[in-house]
């Protein structure tokens, strides 16, 4: 039973359509792993084998009929931002810690009426950070390495697709948190365009950047796995009413003559160099595979990571305030409503939330808007207004996903500005709402580097080939660790 | 620097308890994220207009026709504190 655990989610959910495997069978031995090994890396808030077994049995009845989608019979790992009926959802903070919800994400019903769940997965709290430390349910570690972080926020998820427990992952992505995690755990992390994937049931961090996304043991998974989720939904009026393209279908047909845009500011001092280096292997092996390379500018990443650190808690402060213990979590009682409000709110939020509701607030408020807040959504148009440019001559712009490999546990706790930094090639795309993809490219200090691939809008099927030609050309074998 | 007076004032608005230790750093940490942030602010934007939405989607409406909602019950489960049939808050002062 121990080589499923080394195959891919295509590839068992092949072997259970030949009827080599059962769902029930899959469930377990993803159950076993995750005794095996979580009490190491804590990626889970809220394991779920029973439910897991449960489900699997009544997939495997429903197999016998037909009608079953390929990825239905695969466990997955959900991120515990990601609303689930009856199971427990937290967001990785105490103000939820007893919080069921009532419904599932649409992401997760699209995905099939029982996703075989094998867990929630833990995360900075409500997806704010770089190193999944910021959880009020412990850190998770890097499977490569159990001192280091898994990165963040989906860093549970990240950390549980490298680990095996379970063949893949849903994690969120406001500013990086799927591609980073992804790139220093070795796996393939997904950002949809914004709007692809319906963020209905899913807690909201920052709604004009939040986006659903596969975390993968490689491309094609990811392709499966979007092509589950994907959808336009009237309960999201953000989210898109584009057709749903087959994203496996162009899969393997190469890069010959596609526009490959290196990004100039994004190959700077800022990143490692060993993260640089394995980047420009990756663009020169594309180069090989018959792609046109070049080098893009985007002059206004530069600012990026500010406006995004102005918009994103501005949009926080505005999101958390839904947490004010009286129509579900934690309640401090008090004298008053104010004063259960502010005591509610001190207790249930950590450090970070607390920091982002504060410089959110602060930016929104009266003599400060128009400095800010205003400012930052200008730096918004300027930088899409590069990307369209970019892709005017480019199909495909290529960078690192993080500046460094995974960094140690507690290095950057103490100065948020450092761990911010991490987002630094993250938060272009994810300001412009282009769909950006990490796949490993290799090793540097015997740790996994991402690179990241961006294309323009719903122009995914158009991504994943090229990520698909990218991970063939870096050849990084994927095994589950510890 | 942010005076602690300040911070007060924004915790007031965001309906955030602090303890006087994290007032006293807040006030550091919040300085040293903005001051990271002047860059922006140099930028001349006048001429550019906001971005609220990255698919510049606006003013999305759907039929407004009845659909089935949850149960009032269901609806309460999740409160800490349901009342006859509401959610129920302290005083309002």
């Amino acid at each position: 039973m121990d080589d499923l655990l080394n195959l891919t989610a295509h590839g068992l959910s092949e072997k259970i359509e030949a009827g080599e495997v059962s769902v029930r069978e899959a469930a377990e031995v993803a159950n076993a792993r995750v005794e095996e090994v979580d009490g190491d890396l804590n990626s889970f808030v809220t394991p779920t084998p029973e439910l897991a077994l449960e489900r699997a049995r009544r997939v495997d009845e429903r197999l016998r009929n037909g009608g079953v989608k390929p990825w239905e019979v695969v466990p997955i790992a959900v991120k515990d931002v990601l609303s689930t009926r009856g199971v427990r959802t937290t967001c990785g903070s105490k103000i939820l810690e007893h919080f069921t919800p009532l419904y599932d994400a649409s992401a997760l019903a699209n995905f099939g009426e029982e996703p075989v769940v094998v867990g929630k997965s833990n995360m900075d709290e409500f997806a704010m950070g770089s190193s999944t430390e910021n959880s009020a349910y412990g850190p998770t570690r890097n499977p490569w390495d159990l001192n280091r972080v898994p990165g963040g926020s989906s860093g549970g998820s990240a950390a549980a697709v490298a680990a095996g427990e379970g063949w893949w992952a849903l994690g969120t992505d406001t500013g990086g948190s799927v591609r980073q995690p992804a790139a220093l755990c070795g796996i393939v992390g997904l950002k949809p365009t914004y709007g692809r994937v319906s963020r209905y049931g899913l807690i909201s961090f920052g709604s004009s950047l939040d986006c659903i996304g596969p975390m993968t043991r490689d491309v094609k998974d990811s392709a499966l796995l979007l092509q589950a989720i994907a959808g336009h939904d009237p309960r999201d009026s953000t989210s898109a009413n584009v057709e749903i393209p087959d994203y496996l279908a162009g899969l393997e047909g190469g890069v010959e003559g596609l526009r490959v845009g290196v990004v100039t500011e994004l190959m700077d001092e800022r990143i490692d160099a060993g993260v640089r280096e394995v980047t420009s292997r990756v663009a020169g092996e594309l180069e090989a595979a018959g792609a046109e390379v070049g080098e893009v500018s985007l002059p206004h990443a530069y600012y990026a990571l500010e406006a995004y650190y102005i918009i994103a808690p501005a949009e926080v402060s505005s999101n958390l305030a839904r947490f004010d213990g009286v129509r579900y979590g934690l309640r401090v009682q008090a004298d008053g409503v104010h004063e259960m409000y502010r005591k509610t709110r001190e207790a249930g939020f950590g450090a970070e939330a607390k920091r982002r509701i504060m410089l959110g607030t602060y930016a929104l408020s009266s003599g400060y808007y128009d400095a800010y807040y205003a400012q930052a959504q200008k730096v918004r148009t300027k930088i899409i207004e590069d990307f369209r440019e970019a892709f005017s001559r480019y199909d495909v712009l290529v960078s690192p996903t993080s500046p460094s490999v995974a960094f140690e546990i507690g290095a950057k706790t103490d100065d948020p500005l450092a761990m911010y930094l991490q987002d630094i090639c993250a938060v272009p795309a994810s300001l412009a709402g282009v769909p950006a993809i990490s796949i490993p490219g290799g090793l540097s200090d015997s740790l996994p580097v991402g690179v990241q691939l961006m294309g323009d809008h719903f122009t995914e099927p158009m991504l994943l080939r090229a990520a698909r030609a990218a991970e063939r050309a870096a050849d990084f074998e994927f095994s589950p660790r510890p | 620097m942010i005076s602690e007076e300040q911070v007060r004032h924004v915790a007031s608005l965001a309906r955030l308890g602090l303890t006087e230790d994290e007032i006293r750093e807040m006030g550091g940490q919040l300085a040293a994220i903005l001051d990271s942030i002047e860059k922006i602010r140099q930028l001349d934007l006048a001429d550019t207009p906001p971005t609220a939405n990255p698919l510049n989607l606006s003013n999305v409406l759907r039929p407004d026709e009845p659909r089935p909602g949850l149960p009032r019950e269901e609806a309460l489960s999740p409160a800490p504190d349901p009342v006859d049939d509401l959610f129920a808050v302290p005083r309002i002062d």
